[in-house]
């Protein structure tokens, strides 16, 4: 029943699905590159929930241990609450957004190269997500980013070009830094095991290498998520990425490779500290106010969006950074709902551009008339993300203020107060500007877009309505066992390496 | 000790190929020379002084053999840093047919 090896479907399936496509693309039709892609996501979704079935069942962690080299020999594959947490999130987005670049992907010329590069990147994010090894972690971690920077490029247009220079320069320097970190744990420890280093960092005595460590990681994680004083890349990259992209981009990418990775290293290998707590606040803090600022200037759609993503993120290491039970509650859901409404967000401008070929607010106008999935689905993401009560987002931003009271932050609950309601005020203009008012002479003849991009958007929407519900007591294991791998901290060790003996 | 001093040197002038120089090929250089030293940097922690290669061989005693696994990490990373160079150099021969030029003063389109 609760035999480990589904745990490795998470990287072969996807791994399969791009080279299959990549070879056999050229020669079987376009409606069965899209029929395999769609099914391939999907049997990751049906494995991800499998995975959450099987350890709610389980009450533990499952351990695959590749090629039968038990820990710290060899690399293993773990299973636990925050993994299957965060392989539920991806797994999810990456569905829809595969049933939307069906259609979507049409105005381009090579779509089997497209879902290449898009299985590249989900193997990498499924890779980073599910392995326990901290070189692997590396490894995947590259095979996504050198998978999104070509799709940021995938257009080849002059801006695509150039947003994705500037995105793969900075996201290597980071990924140097981030090697470095982990040649100096290696030299410290002599283990490469994420549970073994874990192990060993709590019998030593001098720990004075641990901090510069952890430095090393928040500048190359930091700039993955783009925390602020790293964020420069991510208002160029995302947008210039074609709409599908993007919405994985800020969707998903940046909280696999920056959030996930950050805070398991933290917690659960160097032992979180009251410093690494703070700095994650305060960077939290910081990005979420600065953001919001910057982006209520713009008025190119996809790029107030982007913006939109690096304030969001504050709000999940804010929480993160809490350190209390509620407050990583509060992140954890935040990260999910952000995933699921912001690449709603994201797919919503993808359409605006199918139909009228502009990303600019002030030519668009009373679309609403002519596009009223896409004008309602936007209208329930709006309002998610700027915390309007029965949606999702209202949820999780009021946990994480509840949080901060609750701590006796009051200067960042009302840092994330002012945050939020500066959100609700530039997606107002985004409502007033895109979809209501008179429609244009130009635009008498657009037409709603295809019937695969409508699916993909309002399911995404119906996951914003219904994204609350994820709180009630017989749905919150879901979050508690992933709150409780955070909390647990070095105690991770133990329960990996007992449950790769077994 | 100096070896490792001379590891940081020579990340430092990556880092300054990348942030100083105006052309977009210096760049990608200065973003080797980074990879260069990292790699570097982590053969040397698995190296001991008169270390031999750990293979195991018929009547010998293996005594002073240097570590293998940051070798066999470090040719992943060579891997890696192969196809990161292989994309950037050609974004940039894209670059030059779109802008005409190589440097980066001159390519900026994007604003905000």
């Amino acid at each position: 029943m609760s035999n480990p090896i589904f745990i490795t479907y998470f990287v072969i399936i996807p791994l399969f699905a791009a080279f299959f496509i990549s070879l056999a693309g050229k020669y079987i039709k376009r409606l069965y590159v899209d029929a395999i892609s769609s099914v391939f996501c999907f049997l990751l979704l049906v494995f991800s929930l499998y995975g959450v079935n099987v350890l709610h069942k389980l009450g533990g962690v499952l351990v695959y241990k590749i090629g039968g080299w038990v820990p710290p020999f060899g690399i293993c594959m773990v299973l636990d609450g925050l993994s299957s947490f965060m392989l539920v999130t991806v797994n999810l987005v990456a569905f829809f957004i595969c049933v939307y670049s069906v259609s979507y992907m049409e105005k381009y010329t090579d779509k089997p190269k497209f879902f290449t590069l898009f299985f590249l990147m989900l193997a990498g994010m499924n890779g980073l997500v599910v392995t326990g090894d901290l070189f692997n972690l590396f490894v995947f971690l590259e095979i996504a980013s050198i998978a999104s920077y070509a799709l940021v490029a995938f257009g080849t247009e002059a801006e695509e070009l150039e947003a994705s220079f500037k995105y793969a320069i900075m996201g290597t320097v980071a990924s140097s830094f981030i090697f470095i970190g982990i040649a100096f744990l290696y030299g410290f420890t002599s283990t490469l095991n994420m549970a073994d280093m874990a192990r060993v960092l709590t019998t030593k005595t001098n720990t004075l290498l641990l901090p510069f460590t952890a430095v090393l990681f928040l500048m190359g994680f930091g700039l993955k998520a783009a925390l602020v004083p790293f964020h420069a890349w991510l208002p160029d990259a995302h947008p210039s990425a074609p709409a599908s992209i993007s919405a994985m981009l800020s969707g998903v990418l940046i909280k696999t490779l920056g959030v996930y990775a950050m805070i398991r290293i933290f917690f659960n290998i160097l032992g979180i500290t009251n410093i690494y707590l703070s700095a994650m606040m305060f960077l939290g803090g910081l990005s979420l106010i600065t953001a919001v600022i910057l982006a209520l200037s713009q008025w190119d759609l996809k790029r107030l969006l982007a913006y939109h993503s690096i304030s969001q993120i504050g709000y999940i290491f804010l929480g993160i950074g809490l350190g209390t039970p509620l407050g990583i509650l509060g992140g954890l859901l935040h990260l999910f709902n952000h995933s699921v409404f912001k690449s709603l967000l994201f797919l919503n401008s993808g359409a605006i551009d199918y139909a009228i070929n502009t990303r600019d607010l002030k030519e668009m106008s009373g679309l609403k008339e002519k596009m009223p999935v896409t004008a309602n689905t936007n209208l329930i993401a709006s309002m998610s993300i700027a915390g309007i009560p029965p949606f999702n987002g209202f949820f999780s931003k009021f946990i994480i203020i509840l949080a901060c009271i609750q701590k006796g932050f009051m200067g960042y609950a009302l840092v994330a107060v002012i945050g939020s309601l500066l959100t609700l005020s530039s997606f107002m203009k985004v409502q007033k500007y895109a979809f209501l008012g008179e429609l244009k002479e130009k635009y008498k003849n657009i037409k709603e877009v295809p019937m695969a991009m409508k699916v993909s958007m309002v399911g995404l929407a119906l996951i914003c309505i219904f994204g609350g519900f994820m709180l009630l007591p017989s749905l919150k294991f879901f979050l508690n066992s992933a709150v409780n791998v955070l909390l647990e901290g070095r105690g991770y060790a133990q329960v990996v390496l007992e449950a790769a003996a077994k | 000790m100096t070896l490792y001093f001379l590891c940081l040197v020579l990340f430092c002038i990556g880092l300054y190929g990348v942030l100083r120089k105006r052309n977009i090929v210096k760049i990608i250089i200065g973003i080797g020379i980074i990879e260069y030293s990292m790699n570097l940097f982590f053969v040397l922690l698995g190296y001991k002084l008169h270390g031999r290669a750990p293979i195991d061989a018929q009547n010998q005693d293996i005594l002073n053999m240097v570590d293998p696994i940051p070798q066999a990490l470090v040719l992943t990373s060579i891997v890696i840093g192969l196809g990161i160079t292989a994309l950037l150099i050609s974004i940039a021969i894209r670059i030059y047919d779109k802008y005409g030029t190589f440097d980066i003063t001159k390519i900026k389109r994007l604003k905000g």
